[in-house]
């Protein structure tokens, strides 16, 4: 089976999704003839055309209209932000017009679309290269969300976004693009070679969205997290010697609320792990349904651990990014209480 | 230009206010049939003089004439102005219903009828047009159902939309009519989006853009001219500038702009600006737009040039902002007593005639409103189920939503 960084797979998957569909179109800014700032629509263009993979001008609204008039008319659209920090000019259209599109025409009109958007800190991308925006559009009804932490979850998963008849944002951790990335920014990077979530099938399959997967298992606390936080909570668990159950929701909206209640009535604690800011983040959606479902089997609060409620810094990276110690210290603490 | 120590603001103002005499005299009318008709493929910059000037068909008289008469029939003249007359008959009643508290909210096409009714005959079955809230003459010359119309301002139990929407927000995509949104503008780029993908799919459909004067303020209105200028889409790009924006005077989006049209020619569009309160020529002008779309030749702007006889809507009163008198005074008149005039000059039409239709038309809009209440108004009779507020927020319901509706009771 071939090995595939994040961006390969994420490649891949439109690569994939464009050979099976020819409604499937995608364009952004520097999407086409470059193929990504990142490299991920990379030889798309030069393989389908201009008129199926092409570049767009820098007008995030504008890419996002297109998208919804495109997928009215038939198509799949699926579009690229080149920073999630840089949706917010497209914030109405996904908000008021692709999420309500289907509710408000009683379905005479749909938006299946797919919104591409590399997220989340640990690259010392300052203020605007940095955001977790998705409590941003997990607030939002009629949107889907979805983060994966590994190339064979990208792929999978962005094939099914595609493939979905409703718009999904993606946002793709970019410090996970190119290998994972635990937290542990004093080490050398490592590719994701070696990992086993690399080995991503050539051809077409999904990871069907709303369905978590516990990459850890464990029986002292459960760990519900999602993107690069994933790989942080991982080495935590093994760094503190807590036996942590760790619950990647990989689609936040619509979550999988059974995956996340199963774990913790079988563990009686909880932490939720974001990089995103604490106050309203979606990690206070997760902590509430864990004690309107959970209560009874509850063995102490529910903790929260996520980027401090500022701007994210440049030089403060790693004060700010909640790595494997803050987060092993917190599971040291929950475990004490 | 006077010097100054310090700087000043300028904040554009109208001519005129409540208790002023009404004055116009900044509008520019040139003569019926004096402005050219180009090619259908021209290039924008060799029609630059079409984006300041006003192509007008019906003269004072009420003769067509000019370049740019002949482009319908006699009898779909005769049928242009019969839906004019319908959705100023719709209007009245849907006014009438609102006072009477059969629906909640309503807005009047009062003036404007000419531009949607006429611009619909230029499309073709399949084209699809993205309207703001004021072109329902799209739907009555498209020739949807007023009951269906009226459901929806209703919200009864026969809403094309389950009541989701508040009245006037129609959704006909049988009819090539967008949902429309109450967000203003964002229908502007969808609409390039959609002539994008006719495009890609080398399909033969075209699309419409709708916005009015005050929301070409927008950012969207700027992403739709960006779009449809580097992809060349098949996209009419219309501007109806009937002077408002609720209390906010046209200058206040226009700024130091000649026109609106002048707009699309900084991006390189072919611009024109029509008489919009002559059925004539906002229908000949639509044609060489939707012409030139359909043979590539890429979008067009249209500046529509009409005013806002009305109230912005049922919660308006203009009269805390303009003058009461002042739609009399707009030089263009009025759409529906133009096109009377010019069948009545041809011989087509008379006195008579006109009381008859105005007479049958009632008649339709009335017997319309009975079977549409029938069905319920929004605090009568039948009602969407309250199970149809949890459908189609996805195509399958998630299991939150399922527990809400359980929860709901419903």
């Amino acid at each position: 089976m071939p090995r595939m960084t994040m961006i390969e797979a994420i490649r891949s998957a439109m690569d994939v999704s464009m050979e099976r569909d020819d409604r499937v179109v995608v364009f952004g800014e520097d999407v086409g003839y470059f193929g990504g700032v990142f490299r991920c629509t990379q030889g798309l263009q030069q393989k389908y055309g201009r008129t199926r993979c092409f570049d767009a001008p820098i007008s995030e609204s504008g890419i996002v209209g297109a998208a919804i008039g495109m997928a009215a008319y038939g198509l799949k659209p699926c579009v690229e932000i080149q920073f999630a920090d840089y949706m917010y000019p497209a914030y109405d259209q996904l908000t008021q017009e692709a999420a309500r599109m289907r509710y408000r025409s009683n379905h005479q009109f749909t938006c299946p679309m797919v919104v591409r958007m590399p997220t989340g800190g640990g690259i010392f991308g300052g203020q605007t290269h940095s955001q977790s925006p998705e409590a941003l559009f997990t607030h939002v009804c009629g949107l889907k969300v979805v983060v994966p932490s590994t190339p064979y979850d990208a792929k999978g998963l962005l094939i099914a976004s595609i493939e979905d008849p409703d718009p999904v944002i993606f946002l793709e951790p970019k410090r996970l693009y190119n290998g994972p990335f635990d937290g542990h920014h004093d080490r050398p990077v490592t590719p994701w070679a070696g990992h086993p979530a690399a080995d991503v099938p050539e051809g077409h399959f999904v990871v069907p969205l709303g369905e978590a997967a516990t990459v850890r298992e464990g029986s002292a606390v459960t760990i519900v997290t999602y993107g690069t936080m994933v790989h942080v909570a991982a080495a935590a668990a093994e760094e503190t010697g807590i036996d942590a159950e760790i619950i990647d929701l990989r689609t936040l909206l619509p979550l999988d609320l059974e995956a996340i209640t199963r774990s913790v009535r079988k563990t009686g604690r909880c932490m939720v792990l974001h990089e995103a800011t604490l106050t309203s983040g979606f990690g206070g959606e997760l902590a509430a349904l864990v004690q309107e479902h959970c209560f009874y089997n509850l063995e102490g609060p529910v903790v929260r651990v996520a980027g401090w409620d500022t701007p994210y810094p440049h030089a403060q990276e790693w004060d700010y990014f909640p790595g494997p110690a803050r987060v092993g210290q917190a599971l040291k603490d929950m475990m004490e209480a | 230009m006077p010097m100054n120590d310090r700087l000043s603001l300028h904040v554009p103002e109208p001519e005129v206010r409540p208790g002023d005499k009404p004055d116009f005299s900044r509008v520019e009318i040139p003569e019926a049939g004096s402005v050219r008709r180009p090619p259908e493929d021209a290039e924008a910059e060799s029609m630059r003089d079409l984006a300041y000037s006003i192509i007008r068909v019906m003269n004072r008289d009420g003769e067509a004439v000019g370049p740019w008469a002949g482009s319908l029939s006699d009898d779909e003249i005769i049928e242009g102005l019969r839906h004019m007359m319908t959705l100023r008959a719709f209007d009245q009643r849907m006014l009438m219903a609102q006072r009477q508290g059969k629906t909640s909210f309503y807005m009047q096409h009062l003036g404007e009828e000419a531009i949607s009714c006429a611009f619909q005959k230029a499309l073709k079955p399949g084209d699809m047009n993205f309207p703001t809230y004021r072109q329902a003459g799209l739907l009555i010359a498209g020739g949807y159902p007023m009951v269906d119309m009226m459901n929806q301002i209703y919200s009864n139990d026969a809403d094309p939309l389950k009541g989701r929407q508040l009245p006037v927000l129609y959704s006909a995509r049988s009819h090539g009519f967008f949902s429309v949104s109450g967000n203003l503008g964002t229908q502007y780029i969808q609409a390039v989006g959609w002539a994008m993908a006719s495009a890609i799919r080398q399909g033969t459909e075209i699309s419409a853009a709708w916005i009015g004067d005050g929301s070409t303020a927008a950012s969207d209105f700027h992403a739709a001219l960006v779009f449809a200028s580097t992809y060349r889409a098949p996209v009419i790009l219309n501007i109806v500038n009937n002077q408002w924006a609720i209390s906010t005077f046209q200058g206040i989006a226009r700024g130091g702009s000649g026109t609106f049209a002048a707009r699309g020619l900084g991006f390189g569009i072919p611009a024109l600006r029509v008489d919009g309160n002559d059925y004539l020529a906002v229908h000949a002008v639509s044609q060489w737009a939707a012409n030139r779309a359909r043979r590539n030749g890429g979008p067009t702007l249209i500046e529509h040039v009409t005013y806002r006889a009305g109230a912005h809507s049922t919660s308006d009163d203009p009269s805390a902002y303009r003058p009461k008198e002042e739609s009399n005074a707009w030089p263009l008149g009025d759409p529906v007593l133009r096109l009377k005039n010019h069948l009545t000059l041809r011989g087509l039409w008379s006195e008579e005639r006109h009381r008859q239709a105005e007479a049958e038309i009632r008649a339709e809009v009335i017997a319309a409103q009975k079977e549409a209440e029938r069905h319920g108004t929004l605090h009568a009779g039948g009602k969407p189920s309250a199970r149809d507020m949890f459908e189609d927020v996805y195509a399958e319901m998630p299991a939150h939503l399922k527990r809400q509706r359980q929860q709901a009771g419903v």
